[in-house]
């Protein structure tokens, strides 16, 4: 008997190397696919930045688009962004946070709200371009606003509100109920006790994801594509109802044509995009970590 | 109590000095008492939600704006095009002024094919590191990976497209000089590359769900952190693997300037990789930027295509609810 | 009912000629959907009294305090029948406002619950809400009311600093002092002193013996002793029932009911 015990326990103890050694190769294969993931990413920055660095100038920001590459620039697209998200930033937030308050504190738990949860959370998933399809019907044909500031700006509105609903009704969901309750507790109404307790609490929240929303607005293409923003413009837009062209769809051009120079173009017009969206993803993050520890 | 009642005089003696000589004629009680009398609230109070839940309808009527707009134009194209014609015809070709044919099935292919190969290229990826991120990193690693993968997810798809196009498709080309300029391989992995996010932070969160006594419980009866892994926190976190996945895969489906840029232009019922073809997003776009007037079959054509992505993308998104909804109570 | 009678024999006692009433329950029941809460409740509660209301947990005595100001209608699926009558106004009654209702009668929380603001807004806020704007008063309120919760010379010099500075202790009685700038008729406690030490709870303690030469407190509280230091009448809940109610030393030195006396002892809870 003893002895069976102990051949048995030595055989497990034999086992234990192989074993230990699969668990070494295996952590080293998913090392690698880590460190890969990164490496692209890595690639793909220092590829662009190579390719766009030099043709970044103070010029290349002042000047229009032009059929010479040497002259050509990307002022009508950045104003044009720059109107597109005036468009887009109040739009998309008003009634993305009113939306949010509506589910979480006035809502009932019923078949209504389920179902209204239910579509916000499948329009997140509904490709881009499905959005520039609606755009095009509605506010291009149906209201004729053309392809203009506010036809685009609509559209990339409703692409990110769920986004921005969902973000909020969490920063909204965290607010702690005693403060709800000390609030009500002193005799305040509902909707006091929103705008002055709950809303002020979850703003940092609200913040953080309707900042990374709009990032997604300022370099989704496809939807601006299909409601018909055009790409050569050399004129600023003066109002909401102008024709535009945007940051996006200037580097898509650039993009699809064929010479280099185009192409190195669109390289400085990526950069360009990318320092803004960076800058825009760091104060959502700066946000974030400063009212974490609340 | 004796001390209590003094400080008790104190407090009054304080209040007594602030001219509020007793309780019952204080400012604030008047004040409060004249708003009881004349009427407690206002309209807001019932304005408010009104207002809110027309907001939150906007939600809904965006989807059934979406639905509408497609059932209708699409009714519209089927006018002009048969329907047999649309499901069984294996040719894409609207542009022709003599004999355009309508068949959906090339576009779909090249969906497929552009799925296909970022599925294989992110999902082994994608849940390598989000093993990886769980179960081994310190958290060092995991807060040098957390801002890297966002970033990976923030990059606009124009970026991957032009990435797709001047880096990945030369660099295959180096290697194998039979993949053409336009092809189903370099957009295909630059889609995996853009879904390897969703897949990596859905799956993670699935993983580190595990309650940490369950793996306590593998390692304490001597399992190495692979066999943990593999025969006891992977089968626990499955359905919510799963679901990121599936969310991966109606990304892919539904991604469109990535193919716009680098797959080409060519409906194709080939099944060969290596060669030009078109998307049903890539379509849209095609049409879109090109000059098909408002009203022709081509311009109707956009949005019975637009229609079946939608529709694909759909049963991918709710497929993912149902996984993740039907294993929830597992622990 | 037994209770009353037991009740004005002790007022008699007591030498009390003249009771006001601030809150008179009668046959209050509460569900939570179907689990029946609180039955038939019975109580008539007294003007500058502290009154605790006393039981092992899940016996109702915080659902009771939270029906006095209507706090309970944040919990959904709640029913109620019966009728609370608070200065002879049926609470229930739709012409009185919850939220003239709650600011007539304050409530102190089991956790201090100070709202991420400082000490002055922290008390401004409730005249705020009810649109007073008057600097002057407001700077006048303030004072007041920190220097009523015994907290003005602690705070006095940092009233512009956020609350969550403070103390648990200090927290809890900035939440009194918030109470006491809206003036009210009738304070609710629901376990003021169960997330503090025991310092901290002496002071709320004293405190609360000072604030009942002007107003009625409601005090629930799981600690007996409590109970037995500060309250003019105690009642004892038991699975949604009041067991027994009278004046605080005939419950604790020779109880009606051998529950009470059970509870009382030690033997459960």
């Amino acid at each position: 008997m003893e002895n069976v015990e102990r051949i048995k326990s030595e055989e497990m103890i034999n086992r234990i190397d192989s074993r230990l050694t699969k668990n070494k190769v295996v952590k080293g294969l998913f090392f690698t696919a880590t460190l890969f993931t990164s490496i692209i990413l890595i690639v793909l920055l220092y590829r662009i930045i190579v390719q766009g660095a030099p043709y970044l100038s103070w010029d290349f920001l002042q000047n229009f688009a032009s059929r010479r590459p040497e002259q050509a620039g990307i002022k009508a697209a950045v104003v044009g962004t720059i109107w597109m998200m005036a468009v887009v930033v109040p739009t998309a937030a008003i009634f993305g946070v009113g939306s949010a308050i509506y589910l979480e504190e006035y809502a009932g738990k019923n078949a209504l709200t389920r179902w209204i949860q239910m579509n916000i959370s499948n329009l997140a998933g509904v490709p881009s371009v499905v959005f520039g399809l609606l755009g095009l019907t509605i506010f291009v044909r149906l209201f004729g606003f053309g392809n203009s500031i506010l036809a685009a700006g609509f559209t990339m509105s409703l692409l990110v509100l769920p986004v921005i609903i969902v973000a909020s009704q969490e920063a909204i969901r965290a607010v702690p109920n005693e403060l709800k309750e000390a609030s009500y507790g002193l005799g305040a109404t509902k909707w006091q006790t929103i705008s002055r307790v709950v809303i002020p609490y979850a703003v940092p929240g609200i913040a953080t994801g309707s900042i990374l929303a709009f990032s997604r607005a300022i370099g989704e293409t496809a939807p601006l594509i299909v409601v018909g923003i055009p790409t050569f413009v050399a004129f600023l837009p003066s109002g909401v109802f102008d024709s535009f062209t945007a940051l996006p769809m200037q580097i898509y051009n650039w993009t699809s044509r064929p010479q280099e120079e185009f192409h190195n173009l669109a390289a400085a017009g990526i950069i360009v995009l990318l320092v803004v969206l960076i800058m825009m993803n760091s104060v959502a993050v700066w946000i974030r970590n400063r009212y974490q520890s609340r | 109590m004796r001390v209590m009642s003094f400080i008790g005089v104190l407090g009054l003696k304080g209040a007594i000095g602030l001219k509020t000589k007793n309780k019952e004629l204080s400012p604030v009680h008047e004040l409060l008492e004249k708003k009881y009398n004349g009427g407690f609230l206002n309209r807001r109070e019932k304005i408010i939600p009104i207002i809110l839940f027309f907001m939150a309808a906007v939600s809904v009527l965006t989807t059934l704006g979406i639905v509408l707009t497609l059932i209708f134009e699409t009714f519209t194209f089927f006018g002009d095009v048969s329907i047999v014609e649309f499901f069984t015809a294996t040719e894409w070709y609207p542009f022709s002024k003599t004999e355009a044919v309508y068949g959906i099935w090339p576009l779909v292919l090249g969906t497929l094919k552009i799925t296909l190969i970022a599925s294989l290229f992110a999902v082994p990826l994608g849940l390598a590191v989000a093993l990886y991120l769980s179960e081994y990193a310190g958290a060092r690693t995991r807060k040098i990976m957390k801002p890297i993968l966002e970033v990976l997810a923030g990059v606009p798809t124009i970026v991957y497209g032009f990435f797709a196009l001047t880096f990945v498709t030369p660099f295959l080309r180096g290697l194998f000089p039979s993949i053409e300029l336009f092809n189903a391989i370099s957009p295909g992995i630059v889609v995996g590359i853009m879904i390897i996010p969703t897949i990596v932070s859905l799956s993670e969160d699935a993983l580190s769900s595990v309650p940490e006594p369950v793996r306590h419980g593998a390692l304490a009866i001597g399992s190495t952190k692979w066999e943990t892994a593999s025969k006891v926190i992977f089968p626990a976190a499955l359905s919510g693997i799963l679901a990121s996945i599936v969310l991966g895969i109606s990304r892919a489906i539904g991604e469109t300037m990535i193919v716009s840029i680098a797959a080409g232009s060519t409906p194709s019922a080939a099944l060969n990789l290596t060669s030009s073809l078109q998307t049903m997003t890539s379509y849209i776009v095609q049409v879109t930027t090109g000059d098909a007037g408002f009203g022709t079959t081509i311009y109707y054509s956009i949005y019975a295509v637009g229609f079946t992505l939608f529709v694909f993308t759909l049963a991918m998104n709710v497929l993912a609810q149902f996984i993740s909804k039907r294993f929830r109570e597992e622990y | 009912m037994t209770l009353t009678a037991v009740k004005s024999k002790e007022n008699n006692q007591a030498g009390q000629t003249e009771n006001v009433l601030v809150y008179n329950t009668k046959d209050l029941n509460l569900w939570y959907g179907d689990h029946h809460a609180l039955k038939n409740i019975n109580l008539e509660i007294n003007e500058r009294e502290v009154t605790a209301i006393i039981g092992p947990s899940g016996c109702g005595k915080s659902t009771y305090i939270k029906t006095l100001n209507r706090m309970i209608d944040l919990v959904p699926g709640v029913k109620t029948n019966g009728s609370i009558e608070y200065r002879e106004r049926d609470i229930f009654n739709k012409d009185f406002l919850v939220e003239e209702l709650r600011t007539r009668v304050g409530m102190v929380f089991q956790k201090p619950n100070p709202f991420p603001k400082s000490i002055y807004e922290n008390i401004a806020f409730g005249l705020k809400i009810h649109g007073i704007k008057n600097k002057q008063i407001i700077n006048e309120t303030v004072e007041k009311s920190l220097r009523g919760a015994a907290l003005w010379e602690e705070v006095k010099d940092r009233i512009h600093e956020p609350a969550y500075g403070l103390s648990g202790g200090q927290q809890q009685r900035l939440c009194i002092a918030r109470c006491l700038a809206l003036e009210p008729d009738v304070i609710l406690m629901d376990e003021p002193t169960s997330a503090l030490d025991p310092v901290s709870t002496l002071k709320i303690e004293e405190l609360i013996q000072e604030l009942k030469q002007r107003y009625s407190i409601i005090i629930v509280t799981h600690n007996m002793q409590q109970a037995a230091r500060i309250s003019d009448r105690t009642a004892f809940f038991l699975n949604g029932e009041v067991v027994e109610y009278d004046v605080t030393d005939t419950i604790f030195n020779s109880p009606a009911d051998s529950r009470t006396d059970d509870y009382i002892s030690g033997r459960f809870g």
